[in-house]
């Protein structure tokens, strides 16, 4: 017998135990409305205990986050670095002052070089004593044993391969005894960044999954404590789905609350190291300023710590709640 | 309305709970299940409500076999068949309006349709004054009638009670049972599991007597 007929054969009321699609649909919406409305006042009506949580998640998040911030720093650091390589020639010994201050002004009129410096072995030695230290030393020494030195930097617009094209060519030059491409700490800067990356990333990994348990136990605590109300909901004809829904929202929250904190935590410590910064980039003359996560970055991390709570909650509601059952 | 076709049940330590239980009940019927205690009133109780499966027989709702409705469809079959709990099963952090509300959030009504037919209900039970107060500040009675406006307020076909006045006084009970047969004259099936045979006997509906898991009396009408 179909309900409908049912509920005409029925003395008292007409029965609509069989919603419309368009009336169940709406239920379903309005209980997703009611289960965040409910979830989010539960978080706000423990700040204590939330706060706990979100600061464990922030602080978790905010590590990788700040450690990714800091090297992307670093590397807008080494950007800046990278176009005025320098490659350094060494004179033979035999060559004249006036032949190789001579050799200085023709590599001058090159079109490939930006600037060549001529450091004569004199003004070298000079300055070598001066920045050394080592004076004594080099004064009871009776020949200059350093060479005549060419500074040449290449164009901007030379790429790393065509500088090292270029580092031959000179050093192939008669009047060169060698010649030094002072691009190796840069190299180095950018495998130690990569392979700082790469750490992070592991850390990061490792921390997002410490995460998601977290907020896995979290959630399960909260399913342990409210077992009675999810029997009693079960009783009366609740769903799995309808009993997972504030769960999984309550997990929302606590990511996006996590996500948040780990924002305002990594902008605070960006803030308190800006006026260092500056001040040493100021000392090099460097135009360099730290920058942070930015406002779409922020949005990002709320968005990323609503994912990971959203998977944290599913894990521990797929597990422990279909377990709850009516005894 | 409720068919019992031959139903056993074993649970696993190889306990009969039920054995060879046939019986029908109409559909305007108002029926008492008795029996002592670990008789198997309850068990029938569950299997009908599935928070049970038989393990031989069939249990029929309104024709339908019980073994047809797979895990998924048990909250559905739930949602038409309201359940008076010996315990209440109350929500002791939510008001009365709330713990009556909940089948009707549940089965996703529009608000404004849970509010008129939560003070319907609580209109019927007697208890529409109370329905800001939390269940903790109300006697055993008063409890229970909220335990039973939930119950009615989805407007279900069968209406289930276990022991519905196991910790009342006599006076209280027979209140309780006048609304039991208030609800049966609105055309819901009634079956509600009591020991209290003082009680049962003087009200003139169908008894149904069970022993160590068997059916001694009343099984059709």
């Amino acid at each position: 017998m179909s309900s409908r007929r049912q509920s005409a054969t029925r003395r008292e009321g007409a029965s609509l135990s069989r919603t419309q699609l368009r009336d169940r649909y709406h239920a379903w919406l309005q209980h997703h409305r009611l289960s965040a409305a409910q979830s989010l006042l539960k978080v706000v009506e423990n700040p204590g205990a939330s706060l706990l949580t979100w600061l464990v998640i922030g602080i978790a998040l905010a590590l990788p986050v700040g450690l990714n911030v800091a090297l992307e720093n670093a590397a807008r650091l080494g950007g800046n670095w990278d176009s005025p390589a320098q490659v350094s020639l060494f004179l033979h010994d035999g060559l004249g002052d006036e032949r190789s201050a001579e050799f200085a002004r023709e590599l001058g009129e090159r079109q490939d070089l930006a600037s060549v410096r001529f450091v004569s072995r004199q003004a070298a030695l000079a300055e070598f004593t001066a920045l050394s230290g080592f004076g004594d030393i080099l004064a009871s020494l009776d020949k200059n044993p350093l060479p005549h030195l060419v500074l040449a930097t290449p164009v901007e617009t030379l790429d790393e391969s065509a500088i090292t094209d270029l580092r031959e060519e000179l050093g192939a030059l008669p009047e060169v005894a060698e010649a030094v491409l002072d691009m190796d700490w840069l190299r180095r800067l950018h495998s130690i960044l990569e392979l700082s990356q790469r750490l992070v990333l592991l850390v990061g990994g490792m921390l997002v999954l410490g995460v998601v348990l977290i907020l896995g136990n979290t959630i399960r605590l909260a399913i342990e404590s409210r077992r009675d109300e999810i029997v009693v909901v079960k009783l009366v004809g609740g769903s799995n789905a309808f009993v997972r829904r504030p769960f999984l929202y309550t997990g929302l929250w606590c990511g996006v609350g996590g996500g948040l904190l780990a924002g305002l935590l990594v902008e605070a410590g960006l803030w308190s190291l800006r006026e260092p910064v500056g001040r040493l980039a100021a000392l090099y003359e460097s135009p360099f300023y730290l920058s942070g996560l930015g406002v779409m970055g922020i949005l990002n991390l709320l968005l990323f710590g609503g994912a990971l709570g959203l998977a944290g909650a599913w894990l521990a509601v797929s597990r422990h709640l279909a377990d709850i059952e009516p005894r | 309305m409720i068919s019992f076709d031959r139903v056993g049940k074993r649970y696993a330590e190889g306990f009969d709970a039920l054995r060879e239980i046939s019986l029908d009940i109409a559909r305007d019927e108002l029926v008492f299940l008795t029996g002592h205690s670990g008789a198997g009133k309850s068990t029938l109780l569950r299997l009908i409500m599935l928070m049970d499966r038989p393990t031989r027989g069939r249990v029929l709702i309104d024709g339908r076999d019980l073994a047809q409705v797979k895990a998924r469809g048990v909250p559905r079959h739930r949602r038409d068949i309201g359940v008076v709990f010996q315990n209440h099963q109350l929500l002791f952090d939510r008001s009365v309006f709330d713990n009556v509300a909940l089948p009707l959030v549940i089965a996703g009504y529009d608000f404004r349709e849970i509010g008129r037919r939560v003070r319907a209900a609580l209109d019927k039970v007697g208890l529409l004054a109370s329905e800001r107060a939390l269940p903790m500040t109300l006697s055993g009675g008063e409890q229970q009638r909220v335990g039973i406006a939930r119950a009615v307020v989805g407007r279900p076909r069968i209406l289930l009670a276990d022991e519905p006045t196991g910790n009342l006084d006599p006076a209280l009970s027979a209140e309780i049972m006048q609304l039991f047969e208030a609800f049966n004259q609105v055309g819901v099936t009634v079956l509600i599991a009591s020991h209290d045979l003082a009680l049962i006997s003087r009200l003139h509906h169908r008894i149904i007597t069970l022993r160590q898991g068997r059916l001694v009396s009343g099984s059709a009408q």
